[in-house]
């Protein structure tokens, strides 16, 4: 039992290791990248949109509330702003990656798998991870970070429009304390963030993909468990990041 | 000409399950040769652990210096490029059409214009009679077209060495009869080593030049045709006959009592004789195998190391249909006889 996690794990990491090194061999599946990036943000964008503006809205307003009985709505802009680029934006764009971009991928590789196509790849000399999982996991590391940056800019509009309407905030002082709390390194450590959980989402689905159990009941276990699985992974990386970052970043304010 | 294939030992297990232990043969260059076996014996393992998809515990498997089995991962798949492999549904890209499909292998590993690419995967898909459905996806055809097609693809890289796995399956006889031609017919114009995994009797029968039989965890015999058709080891016997008679059983291996019984029962010795049949020659107008003048050498050179029943088959064979140039074989001349009868086989120890 603990032996089997152990070599699963260990798996994952080899598979990790196999793909980063990989993406320096040629030559580059460009076709493929391209394909898979355009499919990666189609089924990501909108919904990403979507969910960011009560997202946005819904911290705008908590925060709102907590700094009006504080008795600090000059701080609203900032507060809220801080926490959707560092925590929310990320976040939402993992489990956007994970559940629409990392199930395609694990299902597409699982169905593959079973029909021996991947077997029949490796038989022509062709790597399968290199002609296949590396272009996904880039696009998924790609889009990630791009989908960041919509989701960032998505909440805060969202957060900026229920303060400003809804809670009597002001333009102003929303806008003077998002300046006075929030610096550049935030936006890199978003940005990071994303970069590493794309990163993370792909590989799992791929090692997963590239693993079913049995016929086509396999490939449905798979797919759920690999949106298990990064979900599981995403938020503990999330926690560990954060606590080094805001240890390593003196904040603006203090 | 094709490369030689060198088995060393080869032994796989799955978990505690273990599938054949120290499998030890030789694939002679150009040749063509057959594995048997009962359906689950690990014929398929087998042929993937000769690419070097599944890795064996112990052995090696030696193509042109390489050891496809604990060589590094790099000069691994640069030896697979010699390889064609015929999966035994096709294994083809679902997403891909079929000329698709047959042009990967040339997209990926050469640098050709498409329209060479185009000459050469037409080429090939005329060759295995799938004209006309190249635009089709694989989930679009049957089961027969998705072999023919998995056999062009494997093909288009001009391959030395050619597995095919189980390619009777799923064919009618008079199919499986044209692919037999076919395959001779391709041995014969690139002189490629093959290698065909089957449960087929009339694939085994009349195409390979050496056959070998997995079967119980071990490869119970390899060596030139005739060794095998004329072998009394009893599982050989009754797996070339189709009797039910005999060690194999359903499932794996029939018990002690069940055997017991068979052999106090009145043996139905109706299969009489079991005759060789002659081996098929390529069709007319394609060059003759090169592969029959070295066999022959190495078959006559090896002769006395081979059982008597197989001596004196071989030695038939080549004196009536033998190709000339090669001054008489040694042994008794047989009258051009094509079929020749040979001793029943007994129920043996």
């Amino acid at each position: 039992m603990i032996t089997g996690a152990l070599r699963q794990t260990g798996q994952l990491f080899a598979l990790a290791a196999e793909v980063a090194r990989a993406i320096f061999r040629r030559p580059f599946q460009f076709r493929e990248f391209i394909e898979q990036f355009w499919f990666i943000a189609s089924v990501t964008i909108l919904p990403a949109a979507l969910v960011s503006i009560p997202f946005g809205a819904v911290i705008a307003l908590q925060v709102g509330s907590l700094t009006q009985q504080l008795g600090a709505q000059s701080f609203t802009g900032g507060a809220s702003v801080l926490a959707v680029v560092q925590q929310a934006s990320p976040l939402i764009v993992a489990l956007l990656i994970a559940g629409a971009a990392g199930s395609a991928i694990c299902a597409d590789l699982g169905s593959r798998t079973i029909r021996e196509e991947l077997d029949a790849m490796e038989i022509m000399g062709v790597s399968a991870v290199q002609r296949l999982v590396v272009p996904r996991v880039l696009a998924t590391m790609g889009v990630a970070v791009l989908l960041n940056g919509l989701v960032s800019a998505v909440g805060i509009l969202g957060g900026y429009v229920f303060n400003v309407f809804l809670q009597d905030g002001t333009p102003g002082a929303y806008l003077s304390s998002f300046s006075a709390l929030a610096q550049l390194p935030d936006l890199y450590i978003s940005e990071l963030k994303a970069l590493i959980f794309g990163f993370i989402a792909g590989i799992v689905a791929a090692y997963r993909g590239l693993n079913p159990r049995g016929g086509p009941k396999g490939v449905g276990d798979a797919v759920n468990q690999s949106v298990v699985i990064t979900f599981l992974l995403l938020f503990f990386v999330n926690m560990v990041m954060t606590g080094v970052y805001l240890q390593i970043v003196p904040p603006k304010g203090g | 000409m094709g490369i030689e294939v060198v088995v060393e030992g080869l032994t796989k297990s799955f978990g505690k399950q273990r599938i054949w232990r120290d499998v030890s043969l030789t694939l002679p260059a150009g040749e063509v040769s057959v594995m048997l076996g009962p359906s689950g014996t690990g014929k398929t393992v087998f042929l993937k652990s000769l690419i070097g998809l599944l890795k064996p515990e112990r052995g090696r498997v030696l193509v042109d210096g390489v050891d496809m089995v604990n060589s590094p991962e790099r000069d691994i798949y640069e030896t697979r490029k010699k390889f064609g492999l015929m999966f035994q549904d096709g294994a083809l890209f679902g997403s891909m059409s079929l000329f698709d499909n047959i042009a990967f292998p040339l997209r990926e590993h050469t640098r050709k214009k498409e329209s060479e690419i185009r000459r050469i995967v037409m080429e090939r898909i005329e060759v295995v009679g799938l004209l006309g459905a190249e635009g089709k996806l694989p989930g679009e055809i049957s089961g027969g077209m998705r072999k023919r097609a998995g056999l062009a693809r494997a093909l288009v890289l001009d391959p030395q060495i050619i597995l095919c796995d189980e390619p009777d399956s799923g064919l009618d006889p008079v199919r499986t009869a044209f692919l037999s031609q076919l395959l001779i017919d391709l041995n014969a114009q690139i002189d490629a080593t093959m290698l065909i995994v089957t449960h087929n009797l009339d694939i085994a029968a009349t195409v390979p030049d050496n056959m070998g039989m997995l079967y119980r965890r071990e490869l119970v015999t390899f060596g030139p045709r005739e060794v095998l058709l004329t072998s009394e080891e009893p599982v050989v016997a009754q797996f070339l006959a189709g009797r039910r008679e005999g060690p194999i059983g359903m499932s794996e291996e029939k018990d002690a009592a069940t055997l017991a019984a068979e052999a106090a029962a009145p043996r139905p010795q109706a299969d009489g004789p079991r005759a060789i049949v002659p081996q098929l020659e390529p069709s007319p107008g394609l060059p003759p195998r090169r592969a029959v003048a070295r066999r022959r050498e190495r078959v006559l050179g090896m002769l006395d190391r081979l059982p008597p029943a197989a001596r004196t088959a071989i030695q038939r064979t080549y004196a009536t249909g033998g190709t000339p140039g090669v001054p008489g074989a040694p042994g008794t001349a047989g009258t051009a006889a094509a079929t020749l009868p040979l001793p029943a086989t007994g129920s043996g120890t």
